[in-house]
Formats: structure tokens, C-alpha cells, sequence
């Protein structure tokens, strides 16, 4: 099992006093697996998500990843986590604005130290990439962007793949390219992937589907 | 993974190549006006230490010549028979083709240990010395000292500045004083018992150690320049501390990502500290060696005051000193660190999963501005808390740094004010839109304009200070040097003919008569004056009773110098012993600008009575046609042309001496306001990039982007504008501190405060045009602006 949620909970502080998100949630997934997690807004899907990416902490519960324990983990022991284990895909792509396609595909491999520059160009090629690696992200479209993400976490070949509405700022022609890509290129890997999706469209391409509704898994 | 992080932290400043830029040059501006005036004190200090350590300047007791300006060498014979433990000094100006050179003579068997005449190197031993005659100087005063004597010449930097330091013997021949001294100096351990001094040698008196007359004006002095020096700093940091503020806000979303891609938070932090050191030391490094440059324009000028105005000798030259380049260095890392530590701080206390949006990256906004200006007021109560009831130079330093930081801080909330202001008269849509704008610019632009505030206010208040010092100093000058006519003469067995002959060929003979004493435990000239017009017409005093000359030339009263006055806790009114057997109250009060020893005035009767052998070996004379008494004092009394000097080279020399002590602030003040030019141009350029979201829209509701440059450059001339008529009060008040307070405590006395309005017409003019200068360039860019990047602002996936 790659991933192991059980009954965690989540609430954040507001003007009056605490508000749930999360109301004790489980599920699993195993390696290989595609998981849709949809949602109203505000039903805690990114939150899940970024408990799993250790990106947050819990209030209760526990989130196994790779066989470990990571609500116990500190903050260092987070940070190696997703250098080695996790790869977390933003819908707001997030590259480093100063690094070059190239060395922002690279940039997760290199920090776990597992940069394999063949492994970086195939899949570069595979993305549609290979001509705009010495380019700025500034100068590549939205969809390009987000292959650039993808490229990044795949290099690093992490066992879970976490990706937060990667196709949310697209069009619809390019969003279903994108995904397209991105789950033949999950597969190859052997790589778990948690996808956090408004549409129904996209989760329907995903071999299982998770709904969350108020904190719930419905 | 450190390397992946550093590269990637490094690439920032490879995309932001201004930023870079501004962020090396605002810390090497800084650095460098900070070393430079570092170099110069290190220099100064250095030569002072030389002094002390060969001549036992300020070290030892001494004892000097009651009158006159010799000791016969008997009676230092007569001393050291009678067990005082004493050593005989020789000093007199030698005249060599190239220049003049002030010969050293010591007796090295009798001086005290601590006094190292040289370093006896280059094989020349004690017997070298003191029998074959070797003299010892420096670089400069060796090569004047080349084929100009007999004697070996042996370079030693250690020798002080303008000195050449030989065997007593030597200096005797030298000199041509066979027999004579100039002072004794006295060991620190006598033995128990000897005769007091009064009865082995009663024309002598002992001066004690550490007179601190020109040690107290040679430190005010660098501690004057040590302050503009850190005011610069401050200046540049400002730029400094704008770049680094944006550029951490620009940054925060690559924190943010890298953060979670799996860095974690404390290698993030420590990569940045260590990438801002080795700028800090980059900076630091090109900074030194832009002050080593500075310090070495102004050391002629800054040696040329010292000696000048304090008698204290510097040498010309600069050295690489370790204390200066790593106190450069030094500066240039805290001055970053303080600069980043904010920034630093927000990006360590920063959420991970915080918006990676860059934040208005400006000091103050709204609350912040409000509560800056809580601060600045509380700063201000502290100010005038010293003000009215603070003592000391360190706490007239702590009122300028109230002041200054103070209004620093009000700044922005007074420029929204004045914004607000404007935009409440505006009737038309584009102004009330220029008005809104510019208020939105404030916060970005505090940084530089604060800059511009201190750069421009210190040099209202230095300006103001060395003016109105120069206006009094040029009244002083007319007050003593009245005489037309200044004769000197070497031989004292002439003065009483020459007296005579000057009666009776001038309007008025003033004979300077004079000794050194100490009066109220403060080292004094004692002036005797013969009382006449001259007096009478041209001396003003700060501080007087009814009829101080009467009474003076009756021998009732006495006239002291304000530095006694101040130093001795007097006024006029008070008595003061001015000899054993004579005290008299204080009739009036003198200015005595740039002398370190306190002045009395008796009159000349009682001067004479109470010393008898002294002689005048100096004259002023009045006359309404000086050349024709020049004429006659050469063609019929046979005296030589070199020992009459008129009043206009006496003054003329003066005011030379006295410009080139404030060539220094001079230029620091234009290094100053250049710095703050840079720092507004450098806001401008770096703000450019987050300005065209903001401009956009205007653009697209149709304005030219040929307005909008115009506007840009506008904009920064109105703040600039604000900030410089806000800085002029803020100068004058600084002006008033220097010479009512600060001058009070470093120099002991007050200086009258003129205001030249056409100096800060100017002032200003310079500060607007230098920040439209600095403004121009980001205006033209603006203008020039490609239509698709103000378009990419309407694109969604910008």
C-alpha cells in the first residue's frame, strides 16, 4: 500500500472559533492506482491533499505513506518526504521562475538525488518539451507550464503521485491533452496518483473515484 | 542538494540583473563612504600614536619656559643634579631646498623607556646615534633631508609625519642653538625627596600629561567625520534594504515551491544568509577599495586641517591599514544582515502554504505608516529631552540620531498627507487618478525618499553650519587681525628699539606679550595688552560688563576666551586667579575660534610686572599706509622683508586653511545626495516591473504610454519635492544642534547660526533635478513599454 489514510481530521480557526474540514477521513491506495477526489467546494479536498503531501498537519488520525508514518513526522523529516516519496503537482504550476525548463524539470531529481539526465530527456520528449528547455517559464503557455510541472515530479519518480486540479487553468482541448500525458507517463513510472478534480470528465479517466462531502467520504 | 538550492536562490539575481546591480552598488556606495572615512581616521590616529610614541607627546609631564621659548641647558644640568629624573627635547623648523623640516633632538640615555625615538634599524646602533649622527624620518621628510645635511639620513615610517628625529647633540648644531632646549621631559617616577621645581628651576613650568586641548579637537573632528560616515551608511543601506525587501517578496513564491518540492525551511534559511553574505563581501570588497580612493582625495585636505586648525601632524599619504579594510568589510556584512534580517525573518515565519503573490513590498502602508510615525514621535520627545536637559558629546550624538531617524520614519505619513491633500483639490479623472496613483507609490518609494530626506537635510545642516562659521570666522579675523602691518623678530635684545621705532612711525604699536600658564586648571596663553582703539573699536564679545577695556587697562579686570570661560565653569562677573598673587573678575567673554589652549587678556602693565622678562618678539601696527612704514622698517631700520607679514597674507592664509577643513564635508556632502539619487533611480527601476499591472489599466482607458511616462516622471518630482522642503526645516534643525550643542561640548564654544536662503533655493533645485535625473530613465522605459506586455495584464494566464 502506498498510501494510507485513517480517520484523520482537520479543522482550521475562524472569526467564529474552529471550523471542521475534515471529519474523519479514510482511504488507501495502492502502488499503480489512479484515485479521483472530487468535491463541492470547501469540502476539504486540497486540504486531504496537502495533509498526505505533508504540506500540513493533522488534528487526529494518521497518514501513512510509503509505509511510513508521517503525522508524527517533524518538519525536516516532511521536507525529505516529499524530496524522495512524493511529488505534489499545483494547479498553479508553481515552476521557479528564474530556472530554465531544464533546470526546473531537473530540480526535484537533483534535491533527492536521483537526476537521471536520460530519464529527464525521455520524458521531456514525451511532454512535448524538448525544443523550449532552454526557454523561461515566462515565455511558455499555460499547458506548456503544466507539463513542465508534471516533468518535474516525474523525474524525481516518486511512489505517490499528488496533483492538485493540474488541468484547472487550461481549456478543455489542452486539459485533456495534459492529462492525458500525465497518466500514460504515471503508469510507465509504476507511480500512485491522488488527483483532486472539479470535473467529472477527469475522474471518470481515473480507475477509482472518492467524493467528499462536508469533511465526509460519501 | 545544497548546491540545486543555492543555484536555484543564485538565479533569482541572474533574471534580475538591476536588482543585482542595486543591491552590489547600494552596499559598495555605502561601504565605501563608510571605509574612506574610516581610512582617514586610521591614518590621522596612526600619526597621532607616532607622535606620542617618539616625541612623548601627551604622554609625559613636560616642563616648558615660563617666558620665552628656549631653556638654557644649564638649567637642565642644575635639574639633574638635583635629582630630577629629566630629559632635555630640541625641536626647531630646519630650512632645506624642497621644504621646511621639524628637527627632533633627544637625549635617548635620559628619555623614558616608552618613548622609541626609532626602530634602530639599517645597522645603525645607539653609538650611530649618538656619536656619528644619524637622523631618522620618514619617506617624505628623508627625502627632503637628502644632500640637505652631513649626517646619515635613515628612513623609518614609525617617525611621525613631517618630523626627523635625531640626537640631541645633532639637532643642537642643526639648529644652530648651541646650549639651548625647547622643553624637559619628565619621567613619570622621581625620586623621593628632590627640590621642588619652584627652587632648582623657577623660569619652568610643568605641564601635565594628556593636555587635552588638541586631543579633545582632533577627536570631535573624527568624530564628526565617523558620524557623516555612518550617515552615508545609512543611506546606502536604504537602498540596500529596498532591494533585498523586494526581491525576498519576488522570491516568496519560489520559497514557497521549493519549500514544497521537499527543501527544508532551515537550509532555505541558511543558503540565504550564506548567499547574502558572500554578496555582502563582494560588496564590502569593491566598497574598501572605492573608499581607499575617497580617503585618498581627502586626506590631503582633512592632514592640511588638522595641522591647520589643531596643530596636529598627519602624514599626506594613506596606508593599507588591516583596521580600516576589515572594519569596511565588517560593516558592509552587519549593514546587510541588518538590512535582510526583516526580510529574512517574514520568509522564516512564512507559511508553507501561504499565497506565493508578492505582497506590497514597501515599509509603510496605512497602519505601518501610522505606526512609524508613533515611533518617530517618540523619538522626537526623547530629542528634546536631551535637548533641554542632556550633557555631552555621545548624547548630542544620540539627539542628531532622534532627529534624523525620526523624521525618517514621519516621512510616509507626511507624504500620504500631502498626497491626500493634492488629491482632494483634483477635479479631473486623470489627476484624481495621478493622485491615487502616486499615494499607491508612496510605500514602494519610502526607502528612497527617506534617503533623499537625511541625505538632503544633512546638507542643508552642514551647509548652514560651516556658512555660519564661515561669516563668524571672517568677523574674527577682522577683529584680530586688525593691524595692517604683523613684524617679527629673532632677537629679543632688539625688540626695544624696534618698539620705538614703531611708535614713532605708526597710528598704534601693539606688542604681543604672552606666556603659557595654566589658569583655572586649564591651559592658558596670558595675553598683556596695551590697551588702545584697536581694542576698543574692533573686539566683540559674546559676553560683557560695563566698561571692560577701562577697567582692563586700569588692571581691575580681565578678559578670558569663551573655551576658558566654558571649560572652567566662569563667567563674566566671576574672579579668576590668574597668578599667585592676582585675581581679578572676569570683565567679558571672547570668542577664540580653533585654538585648543584657553586665552586671558591683562593689561600690559600688569602683564610686565608680573613677568618682567619677557620680552615682545612679535608686533602689530597700525597704519594708514603700510607700505610706506614697510619702506622705512626695511630701508631705514634695516630689517629684513621675512620678518614683516601684512594683514591680507595673514588672513588669506587663514581662510585657506579654514576652506580646505570643509572641502572634506564638502564632498561628502555631494557623495551623499549622489548616493540618494541612486537610491531613488534604483526604487524606480526595480518598481518598474510590479508598475505595469497598475499602469495597464490606465493605458487601456486611454492614456498614451507617453503620458504615463511623463506622469511616472512628474510623480517623482513632486515626491522628491515634498521630501526636500520637508528636509529644509529638518537641516536647519540639525545646524542648530551642531553648533548650540554639539560645537558646545566637542569644541567649547557656540557658534551664531545665519540662514542662506539662496544656498537651499539651490539645494533644492539640485535635489529635484537629481531626482528627475534618476527618474528620467524609468520614464523613457515606461513609455516604450510594448503594447503586448501591458496586454499580457488582461490575459488570464498571465
Amino acid at each position: 500500500m502506498v498510501l494510507t489514510v485513517q480517520d484523520v481530521t482537520k479543522a482550521f480557526s475562524g472569526a467564529d472559533g474552529d471550523v471542521p474540514v475534515l471529519r474523519g477521513v479514510s482511504l488507501s491506495l495502492e502502488r499503480g492506482e489512479t484515485l479521483a477526489l472530487t468535491g463541492e467546494s470547501g469540502s476539504g479536498k486540497s486540504t486531504l491533499l496537502h495533509l498526505i503531501g505533508g504540506l500540513d498537519t493533522v488534528d487526529s488520525g494518521a497518514i501513512q505513506v510509503a509505509g511510513r508514518e508521517i503525522t508524527t513526522m517533524t518538519d525536516s523529516e516532511r521536507a525529505a518526504l516529499r524530496r524522495s516519496d512524493v511529488g505534489v503537482i499545483f494547479q498553479q504550476f508553481n515552476l521557479i521562475p528564474s530556472l530554465t525548463v531544464e533546470a526546473n524539470i531537473a530540480f526535484q531529481a537533483r534535491l533527492a538525488g536521483t537526476y537521471d539526465s536520460d530519464h529527464a530527456t525521455r520524458l521531456a520528449g514525451a511532454l512535448g518539451l524538448t525544443e523550449h528547455l532552454s526557454k523561461y517559464p515566462e515565455a511558455l503557455s499555460g499547458g506548456q507550464q503544466q507539463r513542465v510541472a508534471i516533468a518535474r515530479t516525474l523525474t524525481a519518480q516518486p511512489k505517490l503521485v499528488l496533483a492538485d486540479e493540474p488541468t484547472g487553468n487550461l481549456d478543455e482541448a489542452t486539459a485533456s491533452e495534459v492529462l492525458s500525458q500525465m497518466l500514460r507517463l504515471v503508469r510507465d513510472t509504476g507511480a500512485a496518483l491522488l488527483m483532486v478534480t472539479h470535473s467529472q470528465t477527469v475522474a471518470r479517466r481515473m480507475e477509482r473515484h472518492v467524493h467528499l462531502s462536508q469533511g465526509h467520504v460519501v | 542538494m545544497i548546491w540545486t538550492i543555492l543555484t536555484a536562490l543564485l538565479s533569482h539575481w541572474r533574471r534580475n540583473g538591476l536588482q543585482f546591480f542595486a543591491l552590489i552598488s547600494g552596499l559598495a556606495l555605502a561601504t565605501a563612504l563608510w571605509s574612506g572615512v574610516q581610512a582617514i581616521n586610521a591614518e590621522a590616529r596612526a600619526s597621532y600614536d607616532a607622535a606620542a610614541a617618539t616625541l612623548g607627546e601627551g604622554q609625559f609631564d613636560q616642563l616648558l619656559p615660563r617666558a620665552g621659548e628656549v631653556i638654557d641647558q644649564s638649567v637642565y644640568i642644575a635639574l639633574r643634579r638635583a635629582g630630577w629624573q629629566v630629559s632635555p627635547v630640541l625641536e626647531g623648523r630646519f630650512e632645506t631646498e624642497t621644504g621646511r623640516v621639524r628637527i627632533v633632538g633627544l637625549d635617548p640615555l635620559t628619555a623614558p623607556g616608552s618613548i622609541a625615538p626609532v626602530g634602530m634599524q639599517e645597522d645603525a646602533t645607539l653609538d650611530d646615534f649618538l656619536t656619528r649622527g644619524v637622523l631618522f624620518a620618514g619617506p617624505d621628510m628623508a627625502a627632503r633631508l637628502d644632500g640637505a645635511v652631513t649626517q646619515r639620513v635613515v628612513v623609518d615610517p614609525s617617525v611621525a609625519p613631517g618630523v626627523a628625529l635625531t640626537d640631541i647633540g645633532v639637532a643642537q648644531t642643526l639648529l644652530d642653538a648651541e646650549g639651548q632646549l625647547s622643553r624637559l621631559i619628565v619621567a613619570p617616577l622621581q625620586p623621593m625627596g628632590i627640590q621642588p621645581l619652584a627652587t632648582t628651576a623657577p623660569d619652568l613650568v610643568r605641564q601635565v600629561a594628556q593636555d587635552a586641548g588638541a586631543d579633545r579637537l582632533t577627536d570631535s573632528f573624527h568624530l564628526n567625520l565617523t558620524a557623516f560616515g555612518l550617515l552615508s551608511f545609512a543611506v546606502g543601506i536604504f537602498i540596500v534594504h529596498g532591494t533585498i525587501s523586494l526581491a525576498f517578496e519576488q522570491r516568496r513564491g519560489m520559497v514557497r515551491t521549493m519549500r514544497a518540492l521537499g527543501v527544508p525551511l532551515s537550509s532555505l534559511i541558511w543558503l540565504m544568509i550564506a548567499e547574502l553574505v558572500l554578496f555582502a563581501l563582494v560588496a564590502g570588497a569593491i566598497g574598501v577599495a572605492l573608499g581607499y580612493v575617497i580617503a585618498a582625495v581627502l586626506l590631503p585636505n582633512v592632514a592640511a586641517t588638522l595641522q591647520g586648525l589643531y596643530g596636529a601632524s598627519v602624514a599626506g599619504t594613506l596606508q593599507l591599514r588591516a583596521e580600516w579594510w576589515l572594519s569596511g568589510i565588517a560593516i558592509a556584512v552587519l549593514g546587510t544582515g541588518l538590512a535582510a534580517s526583516g526580510a529574512l525573518w517574514k520568509i522564516a515565519k512564512m507559511p508553507l502554504l501561504s499565497s506565493a503573490r508578492p505582497r506590497a513590498w514597501a515599509v509603510a502602508s496605512g497602519v505601518t505608516a501610522l505606526r512609524l510615525g508613533a515611533v518617530a514621535g517618540v523619538l522626537f520627545v526623547l530629542g528634546l529631552g536631551i535637548a533641554l536637559f542632556g550633557e555631552g558629546l555621545t548624547l548630542g550624538f544620540v539627539l542628531l540620531a532622534c532627529l534624523l531617524i525620526g523624521a525618517a520614519l514621519i516621512l510616509p505619513l507626511l507624504l500620504r498627507g500631502a498626497v491626500t491633500l493634492a488629491d482632494r483639490q483634483a477635479h479631473s479623472a486623470m489627476w484624481q487618478w495621478f493622485w491615487a496613483d502616486t499615494r499607491q507609490q508612496v510605500p514602494g518609494m519610502s526607502l528612497a525618499l527617506m534617503a533623499l530626506l537625511l541625505a538632503t537635510a544633512t546638507n542643508v545642516g552642514v551647509s548652514t553650519m560651516v556658512s555660519s562659521f564661515r561669516v563668524t570666522f571672517v568677523d574674527f579675523l577682522d577683529q584680530r587681525l586688525a593691524p595692517e602691518l604683523f613684524i617679527r623678530i629673532e632677537d629679543a635684545g632688539e625688540s626695544p628699539d624696534l618698539e620705538a621705532f614703531l611708535i614713532a612711525n605708526a597710528r598704534e604699536v601693539l606688542p604681543l606679550l604672552s606666556v603659557e600658564t595654566e589658569i583655572a586648571g586649564v591651559p592658558t596663553d596670558l595675553f598683556g595688552v596695551r590697551v588702545g582703539p584697536t581694542y576698543r573699536e574692533n573686539w566683540l564679545f559674546l559676553a560683557d560688563t560695563p566698561d571692560v577695556w577701562d577697567r582692563v587697562e586700569e588692571g581691575e579686570a580681565t578678559v578670558v576666551s569663551e573655551q576658558l570661560a566654558r571649560r572652567a565653569g566662569l563667567w563674566t562677573g566671576d574672579p579668576v586667579v590668574i597668578a599667585p598673587d592676582l585675581t581679578l573678575p572676569i570683565a567679558a567673554i571672547v570668542a577664540d575660534y580653533g585654538n585648543p589652549l584657553g586665552q586671558a587678556l591683562i593689561s600690559e602693565e600688569l602683564f610686565r610686572g608680573l613677568y618682567p622678562d619677557v620680552v615682545p618678539l612679535s608686533f602689530g601696527v597700525r597704519t594708514n599706509d603700510p607700505a610706506q612704514v614697510r619702506a622705512r622698517l626695511t630701508d631705514d631700520y634695516g630689517l629684513p622683508e621675512a620678518a614683516i607679514t601684512d594683514q591680507s597674507r595673514i588672513k588669506a592664509f587663514s581662510l585657506e586653511v579654514f576652506e580646505r577643513t570643509f572641502t572634506v564635508t564638502g564632498a561628502l556632502n555631494v557623495l551623499t545626495l549622489a548616493v540618494a539619487a541612486f537610491a531613488i533611480l534604483m526604487s524606480l527601476l526595480t518598481l518598474a516591473s510590479i508598475r505595469v499591472p497598475q499602469l495597464a489599466p490606465a493605458w487601456a482607458l486611454g492614456l498614451t504610454r507617453r503620458s504615463l511616462g511623463r506622469l511616472e516622471l512628474l510623480r517623482a518630482v513632486v515626491l522628491a519635492m515634498v521630501t526636500t522642503v520637508l528636509a529644509i526645516p529638518l537641516g536647519l534643525l540639525l545646524a542648530w544642534v551642531l553648533l548650540s550643542y554639539v560645537n558646545v561640548e566637542a569644541f567649547g564654544w557656540k557658534l551664531p547660526m545665519y540662514l542662506f536662503p539662496g544656498h537651499y533655493a539651490l539645494l533644492t533645485l539640485f535635489a529635484l533635478m537629481a531626482a528627475a535625473l534618476a527618474a528620467l530613465w524609468p520614464a523613457i522605459r515606461l513609455s516604450r513599454t510594448p503594447p503586448s506586455e501591458l496586454l499580457k495584464v488582461f490575459a488570464n494566464d498571465r
